[in-house]
This record gives C-alpha cells, sequence and structure tokens, in this order.
C-alpha cells in the first residue's frame, strides 16, 4: 500500500516503505528494477506511485538484474536521474553491469536490502552480497535504522550526481531486519527534498545531446584504460569530502546530523567494538550495560564502507586498548571479513594500535543478541587486561 | 605526447565523431586484396560488403583499399561479380616483396 501521510515525525513505516517513500519524493526520471526478496516491497509501493500518477518515473519492469541494472545504465547516460532497488542473487546477478555503471560514471542510485547469498539458499539478513561488491566502484552507505535508510536514500542523489564524484551509490539497509520492521521515523516535506535535491543537469554531453555527439562505452585499449581507472580511483577519494558536505546540509534541512561514522560513548573508551547496520543498535544496548557494570566500552559505526574512510576510523581506534570488528560476511581469506582486514590494515598507519579481533556474526539471518555483544566485550576486557589475543579470527553466533 | 588522466574526459567517453579512423586496425592482415582496375565495373558489390569501410569509392569508382582498417578477409574478393573478378588476395608480404 502506498503511503499518503501529512505528518512529519512519528510516522510508522518499514525500511523498504521509507525508501519507497523517500524514492517518490525524489521523483526519479527513470526506475528499472526486478523483483527480489527482501527489496521486492520497495518496487511494490513505488510502482503504485507511478500507476496513480503520484511521480513522473518511467518505470521499466525488465526480465532480470541483469537487464534492470542495463536499463538503468541506457537511461542514466542518456542523462536521466536513475534509481533502482535489489537483494542478494539479484546485486549478483548485476555483477558485471556494477562495474559498468560506475566506469561509466553513471550516478545511479540504488537500494540494497541486504540478503545472504546462495549456497545454502537463505532468504534472511547478512552483507554477503553488498560486500562482494565492495570493488565494483559503487560507493557504499550502510543504515543501522529505518530513519538512516529514509535519510541515506535522499543523500545518495547528491553525493551521487556531485560534479566531483559521478559514481553510483548504494544505500545498504538490513534485510527484514529493518526492511520489513515499522519503526517511527520524521518525514522531510516534499518541497524540502526537492529543494535538497535539486534538477539533476549532466554537466557532460548524455546520449540524447545531439547537439554534441559523444561514443559511450566504447573500448579503451592499454593506451587509455588506466587513465579512465585513475579518475574513478580519484572520484571515489574526493566523494569521502562529498558525503561529509552532503551530511552537513542535510542536517539543515532535517535537523539530523550525518558523517562518516557513528561514535557511540568513544570518549573515554578502552575496549570497542565495529559493527555495521541494525546489529549497531544492539550492540549499542551492550555499551550500556558494560558501562554500567563499570568497563569502558565504546562503539564504532561505520556509516560509509566505499570509499573507506580508514584513516578517521584508525583515528577514533588508535587509543583504545582492545577493538573487536564484527563482519557479516566472511570473505574466506580464513583472516577475517573485510570490515575487519580493512580496519586492521587502516590501523597500520598508526604507531599506536589496539589489539584487534575479527568476528563473524549472523549470517543467514542469524539472531544476534545483546548477550552476543556482553560475550564479545567480556573478551575484549580480558584481551585488555592479559595484552593476549587467543583467536585473531572467529565466528559468532554459531552453534559449536 | 597523450593527455594525462586529469585532461582526459571522464566516463571513458569520446567527444570526438569518427575517431576511430585514426587507429590503424590492419596490421594483422594475412592476405591483402589486390584490384585489377581493368576488370572492375564499379558495381560496388565490394563497398557494400566490406565489413571495415575499407573500400575507398571516389566520384563514383571503386579505387583502392584502405590498407590502414582492411583485415584481409576476403569478402570483397568472394562478392565481386563472378563474370569480373577484380580482386585477388594475395599474401601480404609477397605484395610487399613485389613492390
Ligand atoms: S579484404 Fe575484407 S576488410 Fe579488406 S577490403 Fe576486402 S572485405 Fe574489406
Ligand atoms: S565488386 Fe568487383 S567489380 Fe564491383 S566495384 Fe568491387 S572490385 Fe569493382
Amino acid at each position: 500500500m502506498a503511503v499518503e501521510t501529512k505528518h512529519k515525525c512519528n510516522v510508522g513505516l518499514t525500511g523498504n516503505s521509507a525508501v519507497a517513500y523517500a524514492m517518490k519524493q525524489i521523483n526519479p526520471d527513470v526506475v528499472a528494477a526486478y523483483p527480489i526478496t527482501p527489496s521486492t516491497t520497495v518496487m511494490e509501493e513505488f510502482s503504485s506511485y507511478v500507476a496513480d500518477g503520484a511521480v513522473d518515473t518511467e518505470l521499466v519492469t525488465v526480465e532480470s538484474e541483469h537487464s534492470a541494472m542495463s536499463a538503468c545504465i541506457g537511461a542514466a547516460a542518456a542523462g536521466a536521474r536513475v534509481m533502482t532497488a535489489t537483494s542478494s542473487q539479484g546485486l549478483a546477478l548485476m555483477w558485471e553491469m556494477l562495474y559498468i555503471a560506475a566506469g561509466m560514471r553513471l550516478p545511479i542510485v540504488m537500494a540494497c536490502v541486504n540478503r545472504a547469498l546462495s549456497a545454502p539458499l537463505n532468504i534472511h539478513c547478512d552483507h554477503s552480497d553488498s560486500m562482494g561488491a565492495r570493488d565494483s566502484g559503487w560507493i557504499q552507505l550502510y543504515s543501522e535504522t529505518v530513519q538512516e535508510a529514509y535519510d541515506n536514500i535522499i543523500q545518495a542523489v547528491r553525493i551521487a550526481e556531485h560534479e566531483d564524484v559521478l559514481l553510483p551509490v548504494m544505500v545498504c539497509l538490513d534485510g527484514f531486519i529493518t526492511s520489513h520492521s515499522i519503526e517511527n521515523l520524521c518525514l522531510i516535506d516534499n518541497d524540502k527534498v526537492k529543494g535538497f535535491v535539486g534538477e539533476y543537469k549532466p554537466n557532460q554531453p548524455s546520449l540524447l545531446d545531439v547537439e554534441h555527439p559523444a561514443t559511450y562505452g566504447a573500448v579503451a585499449l592499454p593506451d587509455s584504460y588506466i587513465e579512465a581507472r585513475r579518475q574513478q580511483s580519484e572520484a571515489m577519494k574526493l566523494a569521502k569530502d562529498v558525503i561529509t558536505d552532503v551530511g552537513k546540509a542535510f542536517e539543515k534541512v532535517s535537523g539530523r546530523s550525518y558523517g562518516l561514522m557513528e561514535k557511540y560513548r568513544m570518549d573515554d573508551a578502552e575496549v570497542a567494538m565495529v559493527i555495521l547496520s541494525s546489529a549497531a543498535g544492539t550492540s549499542k544496548v551492550a555499551v550500556d550495560e558494560m558501562r554500567k557494570r563499570g568497563a569502558k566500552a565504546g562503539l564504532i559505526k561505520p556509516r560509509v564502507f566505499r570509499p573507506f574512510p580508514y584513516l578517521e576510523i584508525g583515528e577514533a581506534l588508535k587509543n583504545i586498548k582492545a577493538v573487536a570488528v564484527l563482519d557479516r560476511a566472511d570473505s574466506y581469506s580464513s583472516f577475517g571479513g573485510p570490515l575487519f582486514t580493512e580496519i586492521r590494515s587502516g590501523l597500520y598507519e598508526f604507531d599506536k594500535r589496539p589489539k584487534i579481533i575479527g568476528r563473524v556474526f549472523g549470517l543467514g539471518g542469524r539472531d544476534y543478541g545483546v548477550h552476543d555483544a556482553l560475550a564479545v566485550f567480556e573478551e575484549l576486557l580480558r584481551i585488555k587486561d592479559t595484552g593476549k589475543v587467543d583467536k585473531l579470527f572467529d565466528y559468532i553466533t554459531v552453534r559449536e | 605526447m597523450k593527455k594525462g588522466w586529469k585532461e582526459t574526459p571522464i566516463r571513458g567517453i569520446i567527444l570526438e565523431a569518427g575517431s576511430a579512423h585514426g587507429y590503424s586496425t590492419g596490421g594483422w592482415r594475412k592476405l591483402q586484396p589486390t584490384l585489377d582496375r581493368a576488370k572492375c565495373i564499379d558495381c560496388m558489390f565490394c563497398w557494400v560488403y566490406c565489413p571495415d569501410s575499407a573500400v575507398i569509392v571516389e566520384n563514383g569508382k571503386m579505387v583502392g583499399f584502405d590498407l590502414e582498417h582492411c583485415k584481409g578477409c576476403g569478402i570483397c574478393a568472394m562478392e565481386c561479380p563472378d563474370k569480373v573478378k577484380a580482386i585477388t588476395m594475395v599474401l601480404e608480404e609477397e605484395e610487399k616483396e613485389a613492390k
């Protein structure tokens, strides 16, 4: 059911409804999508906005996610503002087109409702899908709550289309946990959203610009390919400041501030956890509990994984005694999940750095509770006291 | 000197029309088409069928081949009408030696 609301705050929406509502407010030129659990209801609700004439969007229903991203690429190259949504196998099927969207520097915004990858077949949350796409050249924002998913979608449009960036943005939210749970959130007025995202004016000739014909998607041999990739790398580097600036501008219209990460009770912390998305909420409860017990616990929730803010995270962790990085995806290096290995690598820049462990948790939607987070903090306290790491990398929330 | 990455247009787009013409693709040809102008009836079959637009036509007359782009596939020689057969494919080295 499409949302009709005049209220601003205390609106109860699921994550997917909030994403669809943000898309309605953004009113993109083209949306091309193929349904897949748990992202399906984003498109279900958005298509009812299209049917009701609430948006001007050209909705392209395609036969697969590969075609969905292909249609998005074509439309974006033609100068349209383009959005889509997917999950899991759908994202995996888009794989080759993800790289093309990024390489062609097309500012497509996609909601990625995180879900495990087969096999075994599973429809529930983990980050295997988006983490697998981490090298595709897309900016990645991770959302803890329904509010953050809504806010990130709106900010993503401005980040993607910024002239220093021109890269596609993936806004991740946890499948079912966030996508299908109703939370209270504050919506922004239509006019304010419209003003915030502005009108998209491509600053380069698009496919439909007959006055300035240009060739898109041409072959680039060894004499020119690496220059295009170098530009892409630079855009990703510049995206970091753009994300920060857009976050500040967003605060002016919403009252909610966004940066590269959220620091929770980190000021005097001695032990800390780093964790993405909805599980950060659970872990904050554990931080409060540890504080009650007299332990100086803190938490960092990175919001931005691509570009990876390794210096900022390193700066926030360098004086901590023991850190646990929790990954909801394994990268099968037998060394640790993607967040763990990158944070550990970033800390190498600092002379003083904490003891650090990596833990994979919650794959395929396995519950991660406050007691799981507390057990991790207890282990960190032992490491802090003994200075010894028994297991660098391990799984938790698994039956032994 | 070619442009550095800061000066190259982003997106890998090419802003100049027809720039592929400046790129030589004829380097790996094994057989080379040769034209016997006396036999040619300017029917333009070769021009129509050449997959690389490598048949040169001037003022309605077939005058020869663009060897920077001809890949030596022999389609032109094949399509040239049987009663004419104005195009012969010859080994690239032999043609070079002959010159
Ligand atoms: S040999 Fe092939 S490429 Fe060369 S002119 Fe003939 S048809 Fe064209
Ligand atoms: S096909 Fe043969 S006869 Fe016709 S234009 Fe070409 S070379 Fe001449």
